[in-house]
C-alpha cells in the first residue's frame, strides 16, 4: 500500500454538528475514491463542493474516538465506519447484515445521532463522537434501554439487537416521552428477522418511563 | 378436559417433572440468561471473531442461472498484493444450475483486498437455457415431474353427492431465510486441531461433515472427526438453513490450511439470499366438498412447487382437517434457482394455505361462519379436543363473533376490515441429547451440552431445568453449550431441541443431586433418600437438619461430582412428547384504493405440553407470527425469466416487516392439564398458520380471494378488479 499524498488528521470540512446528511457525507468523503459508487451522487458532490480533499487510495492514518477513547488506525479511505469498528478496532457489537443502509443492525451514534455505520466512511468519523453499543452500560449496570430489552425479551438470535438498542437509545434521547405510534415510526429503520418487535416496543416505552424518573416495571 | 395423547399407564419415575405446585422456576416468565451479553454487544458471533493474523475470504459467484464454465483466470487476482490463497469451487466444465453459485474463493489480508480480488477474477461461461419461474406450470415442459399421487376413499362419488363444492386456486411464493448473520464461519487450522467458529444449528454434526469432505481431498491429508472442534456459543439466526458445513465451510478450511492462518468466510447479503436459503413455493388447484351442514367430505388437489433443481417432496395435503375422500397430486418443477433448505415447519405453511383457504371459501359458499365450519370438522383432525378448546379460546381473544361478517361486508368506506382462521399441527419430538452436570466442592453447578442456542432460549431452558432440580436459583447454574467438546446433543431443527435438552438435563441433574445427597447423608445423620433439595438447601425430610448448598458441596472434599443424563433413556420416564395443535386468527384492514393490507391484530393459541420458560416461549410465538406476517404480505424471492436474474437479493427489496407493521399480537399458551404430556417443541408450529389466516382475513374483508401470497397491493387490486371493482 502506498501512503499517497494525503495524510491529514481529522477532517477540516465545515460540518454542522448533529446534522448528518447525504450532503455533508459527500463533502467529507471527497470525490471519486469511495466505495459509494453511485454516479449521480458523485456528480452532485463535484458540483457542490470544489475544495474536496483527496484521500488515499492507499491507507491513511486516522483517529477515531469511540466511546470516549481515541484510536489511531491506518486504513484505506474506502473502508466504512462499520468495517473500521469491527475489523480494525474489534468493536463487534454493531453487526454487518445488509451492508446497504436498510436493516439498521450496524447502528451507532455519531455526535448523538443514530447512523448506519455500513454507509459512512471511517474517515468521515474523524473528529466525531462515535458511540457504540459497547459504551452504553457502565460496568455491570445496563443502560435502561438494555435492561428493558432483557426484561421484555426483545431479542432472540440477538444479531439485530445491538443496532436496535443503539437506535432506541438515540430515539429516546430525542423523544423522551414517546407514544407507541412514535416508537413504531421512529424505530422503523431497524429490521429484526426473528420477530422481536413486540418486546422492543414495550422495552422502549418502559425505558422511557424509567429514564423520566419512573420506577422500572411500574 | 383430558390431556391429548396422554398414554395410560405411564410409570412414575424419579426423573418426572415436579408437580405444578412444586415448581419454582419451570413454567415461570424468566428472562433469557444470555440477554445481557446480547444487549451489550459482548456476545461473540462467528462473524465477530477476529483472530490474530486472520485472513478474510470472499466468493466469486455465478451471474448466470444456468451456464457452463469455459474459463477461469485468477492470475490477476492472485497478483494483487495481500491476496494469499485461492480455492476453486467449480472448475472449467462445471455446469452451473443457479445464480449465485460459488465459483472461486479468495483469501486476503483484508476484506477490501478480498473484494478487489473477487473483482479481478475472470470467469467465462457458455450460457445455457434456464427456467427460473414455476407458477405458470404449463410453460415448464419436461422440467415437471410427478412427486405424489394418492387417493383415499372415493372422491368422485363424494363430489357428486356433495351439498356444496368449491374450486379455487391458491399458492405462495418461494421465500428465503435471510438470516441476519449470514452463513459462514471462521476456520483456524493453524495447529493440529481444526477449530471452526460456525454460524450453525448443528454444533455436534458439522465437524464430522467437514472431516469427511476434507479427507476426500488428498492435499488435505486424513482428517478425523475428532480433529475438528466446533464452537458456536451464539448464532445469528438459522430457521432451518444452517445444518451443513456447506461448500464455503470446506473452502474456508482449505484456505486456512493453505495459508497457515485463520480465515473468515461469511457470505455477502446477496449470496445469503441467492444460495443459502429458500422455502419452496406451492401453487395448487384445490377442490373441496361438504354436506349442506358444513361437514367436509372431500378434498382434491393438483399442486406444484419448486425446491430448485431437485425435488423438495410434497406438502402434507389435506392439512389438519382430513376429509374421508381425497385425491392428492403433486408435481415438482425443476428450476434454475437456489436449492431449498428446511424453513421453519417445512411444507406445513404451504399446506395450510392450500387447505385452510379452500375451506374458508367453501364456508363462504355455504353461507357459513368459518369458525362454525372448523369447529364442525374437528373430528377429522388428530386431536379434536385440543382444537375445539383452541378455537373457542382464539375466538374469545379475537372477539370473533363481533368481528366476523359475511365476506365482502367489511365496511362502507374504502378501507375494509376482515378476519380469518387457520389451524396447524407439528411433531416436536425430543432429539437425542446428552448433558453432563458437574457439582464442584465450592458449590458451582455446571451443565454442559454440545447443543446450540438459535435465539430460542435453549441455554436458559437448560439452566432452569438444572436449577429447578437442585432447588437453586437460576444464577447458580453455569450453562455451557455451543462447543462440540461437550457431550453430544442433536442439531436444532424440527422443534426437537427443547424436549431433548430438557430431558437430558433433568436426568443428569437428578443423578448429580443423588450423588451429592449420598455425600452429605452422614453429616445429616440420615440416608440419601431422606434428603430433599430446595430453597438453596439440602434438608432432611420433615426434620430439622439442613445444610446450605455451599456447605453441602464442601462435604465433597476435593472431588467434584460429574454425572451424565441422556435422552432417550430406558426407564427414564416420559419427560417429553410430540404432536401439538394450534389455532390462529387474523384481523386485517384492506385499503381498496391502494391495495395495501395492514395488520390490526393476530391471535395465536398454542399447545406445546409443559413449558419450561413462558417468557421465551411467548417470544417464539410472537416471532413466528411476525415471520408469518412477513411471508403473508411482502416476502418473495423474485426472479426475471428473461435474464434469469434474482431481482431482490438484498434487504431493500426483499421485504420484511418493520416494527410498525405488525399490529397487536396476542399469544395464549395452553397450559395446565396440557403440562402432563411433558415438554414438546415450539419452534415450528406457530409459524405455520399466519399465511392462511391472513389470506382468509383479506378474503373476508373484500369478498374476493387474492389467490397467492404475498398479498401485495398489485394482487389485491387485481383481485378486486376481477370481482368487478371495489368491495
Amino acid at each position: 500500500m502506498s501512503s499517497n499524498k494525503t495524510k491529514e488528521g481529522p477532517e477540516k470540512t465545515q460540518q454542522p454538528k448533529n446534522d448528518f446528511s447525504r450532503r455533508t457525507f459527500l463533502q467529507g468523503v471527497g470525490v471519486g475514491t469511495t466505495a459509494v459508487g453511485a454516479g449521480v451522487l458523485t456528480t452532485e458532490a463535484k458540483a457542490d463542493h470544489h475544495e474536496a480533499k483527496v484521500h488515499g487510495p492507499g491507507a491513511v492514518p486516522i483517529t477515531l474516538t469511540v466511546n470516549g477513547k481515541a484510536h489511531k488506525v491506518d486504513l484505506e479511505p474506502r473502508v466504512t465506519l462499520l468495517d473500521a469498528l469491527r475489523d480494525r478496532l474489534d468493536y463487534t457489537g454493531a453487526k454487518k447484515v445488509c451492508d446497504r443502509a436498510t436493516c439498521g443492525s450496524c447502528t451507532v451514534m455519531l455526535d448523538g445521532k443514530a447512523v448506519y455505520a455500513c454507509s459512512i466512511l471511517a474517515i468521515e468519523g474523524q473528529g466525531r463522537d462515535i458511540q457504540t453499543v459497547e459504551g452504553l452500560a457502565s460496568g455491570d449496570n445496563l443502560h435502561a434501554v438494555q435492561a428493558h430489552f432483557v426484561e421484555n425479551d426483545a431479542q432472540q438470535c440477538g444479531f439485530c439487537t445491538p443496532g436496535f438498542v443503539v437506535a432506541c437509545k438515540a430515539f429516546l434521547d430525542h423523544n423522551p416521552n414517546p407514544t407507541m405510534a412514535d416508537v413504531e415510526r421512529g424505530l422503523s429503520g431497524n429490521i429484526c428477522r426473528c420477530g422481536t418487535y413486540v418486546g422492543v416496543r414495550q422495552a422502549v416505552l418502559d425505558a422511557a418511563r424509567e429514564l423520566q424518573g419512573g420506577r422500572r416495571g411500574d | 378436559m383430558p390431556p391429548a395423547n396422554c398414554k395410560e399407564g405411564d410409570v412414575a419415575t424419579k426423573y418426572d417433572w415436579p408437580a405444578a405446585a412444586d415448581r419454582s422456576l419451570i413454567g415461570k416468565r424468566i428472562s433469557r440468561t444470555d440477554g445481557p451479553d446480547k444487549v451489550t454487544g459482548q456476545a461473540k458471533y462467528s462473524y465477530d471473531r477476529n483472530l490474530d493474523g486472520m485472513l478474510v475470504a470472499k466468493i466469486v459467484s455465478s451471474p448466470h442461472a444456468h451456464a457452463r464454465i469455459t474459463k477461469i483466470d485468477t492470475r490477476a487476482a492472485e497478483g494483487i498484493s495481500g491476496v494469499r490463497a485461492v480455492e476453486i469451487f467449480n472448475d472449467v466444465g462445471a455446469e452451473i444450475q443457479w445464480i449465485g453459485t460459488e465459483i472461486v474463493a479468495l483469501a486476503a489480508d483484508t476484506e477490501e483486498i478480498a473484494r478487489d480480488a473477487v473483482a479481478a477474477v475472470k470467469v467465462e461461461y457458455e450460457v445455457l437455457p434456464h427456467l427460473v419461474k414455476e407458477e405458470e406450470v404449463d410453460k415448464a415442459g419436461d422440467r415437471v415431474k410427478p412427486a405424489a399421487d394418492k387417493t383415499t376413499g372415493d372422491p368422485d362419488a363424494a363430489f357428486g353427492q356433495a351439498g356444496a363444492v368449491h374450486e379455487g386456486y391458491y399458492g405462495l411464493a418461494t421465500i428465503t431465510h435471510c438470516c441476519h448473520e449470514p452463513h459462514g464461519q471462521v476456520v483456524d487450522w493453524t495447529g493440529d486441531e481444526i477449530v471452526v467458529y460456525a454460524s450453525t444449528q448443528a454444533v455436534g454434526r458439522i465437524g464430522a461433515d467437514l472431516a469427511k469432505n476434507l479427507s476426500a481431498d488428498e492435499a488435505m491429508g486424513v482428517v478425523k472427526p475428532s480433529d475438528v472442534r466446533v464452537i458456536t456459543p451464539v448464532m445469528g439466526g438459522g430457521f432451518g438453513s444452517k445444518f451443513a458445513i456447506d461448500t464455503w465451510g470446506i473452502a474456508c478450511a482449505k484456505l486456512s490450511k493453505k495459508t497457515g492462518k485463520p480465515v473468515k468466510l461469511m457470505l455477502d447479503r446477496d449470496q445469503e439470499l441467492m444460495i443459502a436459503g429458500g422455502r419452496p413455493s406451492d401453487y395448487g388447484k384445490i377442490k373441496v366438498a361438504a354436506a349442506k351442514d358444513g361437514s367436509l367430505t372431500a378434498y382434491e388437489s393438483e399442486s406444484w412447487s419448486t425446491g430448485g433443481v431437485t425435488s423438495r417432496g410434497a406438502p402434507p395435503l389435506p392439512y389438519v382437517i382430513e376429509p374421508p375422500n381425497t385425491r392428492i397430486r403433486h408435481l415438482n418443477v425443476s428450476t434454475n434457482t437456489g436449492p431449498a433448505r428446511a424453513w421453519r415447519a417445512p411444507n406445513h405453511p404451504q399446506a395450510a394455505v392450500l387447505t385452510m383457504c379452500a375451506y374458508e371459501d367453501l364456508a363462504a359458499k355455504l353461507g357459513m361462519d368459518p369458525l362454525k365450519l372448523f369447529k364442525k370438522n374437528v373430528g377429522l383432525t388428530q386431536r379434536p379436543e385440543v382444537y375445539r378448546a383452541e378455537l373457542d379460546k382464539a375466538a374469545q381473544l379475537m372477539d370473533w363473533p363481533a368481528k366476523w361478517h359475511p365476506p365482502g361486508e367489511g365496511g362502507s368506506g374504502h378501507v375494509k376490515r376482515g378476519v380469518g382462521i387457520s389451524m396447524h399441527t407439528w411433531g416436536g419430538r425430543p432429539h437425542d441429547s446428552q448433558c453432563r452436570v458437574t457439582i464442584h466442592p465450592d458449590g458451582e453447578v455446571v451443565a454442559e451440552l454440545g447443543s446450540q442456542d438459535l435465539g430460542s432460549g435453549t441455554q436458559t431452558v437448560i439452566g432452569i431445568v438444572a436449577a429447578e432440580t437442585m432447588g437453586l436459583p437460576l444464577s447458580a447454574v453455569n450453562v455451557k453449550i455451543g462447543d462440540s467438546n461437550y457431550p453430544p446433543s442433536g442439531p436444532s431443527g424440527g422443534s426437537t431441541t427443547v424436549g431433548g435438552v430438557s430431558s437430558s438435563t433433568r436426568r443428569a441433574s437428578v443423578h448429580a443431586l443423588e450423588q451429592l445427597k449420598e455425600a452429605v447423608a452422614p453429616s445429616l445423620g440420615t440416608t440419601a433418600d431422606q434428603i430433599e433439595a430446595g430453597g438453596g438447601h439440602l434438608a432432611v425430610k420433615g426434620g430439622s437438619g439442613k445444610l446450605s448448598w455451599k456447605d453441602a458441596c464442601r462435604k465433597l472434599g476435593a472431588n467434584s461430582i460429574s454425572e451424565t443424563g441422556k435422552q432417550p433413556m430406558r426407564d427414564g420416564g416420559k419427560l417429553a412428547d410430540s404432536g401439538v395443535g394450534g389455532v390462529q386468527m387474523a384481523d386485517v384492514s384492506v385499503d381498496t384504493e391502494t391495495g395495501i393490507v395492514s395488520m390490526n391484530k393476530m391471535v395465536a393459541v398454542q399447545d406445546c405440553g409443559l413449558i419450561i420458560d413462558l417468557k421465551t416461549a411467548d417470544s417464539q410465538v410472537y416471532g413466528a407470527l411476525i415471520q408469518g406476517i412477513c411471508y403473508a404480505l411482502w416476502e418473495e424471492r423474485i426472479f426475471d425469466q428473461a435474464t434469469g436474474i434474482y431481482l431482490n437479493a438484498d434487504m431493500e427489496f426483499y421485504k420484511l416487516a418493520g416494527i410498525g407493521d405488525i399490529g397487536e399480537l396476542v399469544v395464549h399458551m395452553m397450559t395446565g392439564v396440557y403440562d402432563d404430556r411433558g415438554v414438546i417443541g415450539l419452534g415450528e408450529p406457530p409459524v405455520i398458520s399466519p399465511g392462511a389466516a391472513i389470506s382468509n382475513a383479506v378474503a373476508n374483508a373484500i369478498g374476493v380471494r387474492v389467490p397467492t401470497l404475498p398479498l401485495t397491493p398489485d394482487k389485491v387490486l387485481a383481485a378486486l378488479e376481477k370481482k368487478g371493482g371495489m368491495a
